[in-house]
């Protein structure tokens, strides 16, 4: 016999799709912001991206970065904190796009950011199309509370994945956790599989 | 972020069912929920934990809320009424002592203060985000700590201050500093106006005291008093924050 709350009937908000809100998620229309200390200004002049693999070293400065190619990309984004964003617009650089340039090749990879924040990922789940550095939200400039200059953008994990003001990726053999991850939130972070805390 | 690493739990974080123990007003839109938790394994000041209620035709939402009560303490939750919240009504309305309710916990290990290396505490608050602070205020208490603190607390009105009458009676070594934001009771003699850098400046210790800032709030007053500390001297890694958004029920 599961447990019945008294007296709770709850008011589903509007969820859109069903099919596209993760179990224990509500979809707000807001765009909350999470983080855990202050945040970061950079100069653009002073900011750059950087493909680590081990001594070897692959830098784009802003110029440059901004003059790869770059999409415009519409997806539902989902916090572990339990909202999800439906249709949201970003523009920004694949993943693929950078890594290829690096000529990487590794299993894993740990975004680093300003603030010394990092976030643990699988190399396929940053390729094939899964992953962009966004530099652009709804065709504005990247708010830096939102993790701007530029933010990964991982949609089908839990957005802290998607880390905020992310300055490289570096490549790694094995998954080592980042920053959440180390305490205590999901070392993948699947929200369809409500991997929201270690060993959900 | 600089910090001690602490590693994941190993053990997953599974449901319970706690019963309320008491349910007590705070101010007209603010109550505490004293749980009864059968398995808890304990928390540290800052954490939070999970909520989950269920209808009886299995429909659930799910919600954090931040731990009121010290380390030690029965776990408390203190709820904020939001009007258009689908949770947050039920607990501040509908819920009673002896109701069962779910949740698991304790979650969080980053916003957290230990009370263990004696720096200088800086507590600064918007609106409901006092709660995990005065979890901070009731560990320095009960651990006989003679860490200073200094809590800054911002408020709309004087009848939405939480825990009013405790913070009255925090007693030596913690100062406690109001600002009222929008009505203010006649003779009022604390602050009057939104918090920005002037105000830190009168406020917070000085950076080179040496002080660990917690700041918790809505975003907008989060993010207005970790820059103004940044401004001020602190370095970002003493400056931890967490922040809720408008709709987070």
């Amino acid at each position: 016999m599961s447990f019945v709350s008294r007296g709770f009937r709850g008011r589903p908000r509007d969820t859109g799709d069903p099919g596209r809100v993760p179990p224990g998620q509500y979809v707000t229309e807001d765009f909350p912001v999470l983080s855990a200390g202050p945040t970061p200004h950079t100069p653009l002049d002073e900011w750059t991206f950087s493909v680590v693999d081990g001594d070897g070293r692959t830098t784009w400065t802003w110029e440059e970065f901004r003059a790869l190619p770059s999409e415009t990309i519409t997806v539902d984004i989902h916090c572990v904190t339990r909202w999800s964003k439906l249709d949201t617009t970003w523009q920004g650089v694949s993943v693929d796009t950078l890594l290829e340039a690096a000529e990487a090749d590794s299993p894993y990879v740990l975004a680093f950011c300003d603030g010394g924040y990092t976030a643990n990922l699988p190399t396929e789940d940053v390729t094939g199309g899964k992953a962009w550095v966004a530099f652009g939200y709804d065709g504005e400039p990247l708010d830096p509370e939102h993790g701007g200059p530029a933010r990964l953008l991982v949609p089908h994990l839990y957005f802290w994945k998607s880390a905020k003001w992310v300055r490289g990726l570096a490549l790694r053999e094995d998954d080592e956790p980042g920053f959440w991850e180390t305490y205590g939130y999901h070392i993948y972070g699947d929200p369809w599989r409500e991997q929201r805390y270690a060993g959900d | 972020m600089a910090g001690t690493a602490v590693r994941g739990r190993l053990k997953p974080l599974t449901w319970q069912v706690a019963t309320v123990a008491e349910a007590v007003d705070e101010t007209a839109r603010v109550r505490t929920i004293v749980l009864d938790v059968p398995d808890w394994p304990g928390h540290r000041a800052g954490q939070h934990l999970d909520v989950r209620l269920t209808a009886e035709d299995g429909y659930r939402a799910e919600r954090e809320y931040s731990i009121a009560s010290a380390p030690g303490e029965p776990v408390a939750i203190t709820v904020e009424r939001l009007e258009d919240g689908e949770v947050s009504p039920y607990l501040t309305d509908e819920l009673r002592a002896g109701d069962g309710i779910e949740l698991r916990g304790p979650i969080g290990g980053y916003f957290v203060w230990d009370g263990d290396d004696g720096d200088p505490l800086l507590l600064i608050a918007g609106g409901s985000g006092i709660v995990p602070l005065r979890a901070m205020v009731r560990h320095r208490q009960r651990a006989g700590s003679d860490v200073p603190v200094r809590l800054f607390y911002s408020s709309r009105t004087l009848d939405d201050v939480i825990y009013r009458g405790e913070l009255d009676e925090v007693g030596d070594g913690i100062e406690v500093v109001y600002t009222l934001t929008r009505e203010r009771p006649a003779g009022w003699t604390g602050y009057n106006r939104r918090v920005d850098g002037d105000l830190l400046r009168e406020v917070a210790w000085p950076a080179d005291e040496g002080a660990r800032a917690f700041v918790c709030g809505p975003t907008s007053f989060v993010e207005a008093v970790a820059e103004g500390l940044v401004d001020l001297g602190y370095p970002p890694a003493r400056v931890k924050t967490e922040r809720f958004g408008a709709t987070g029920s």
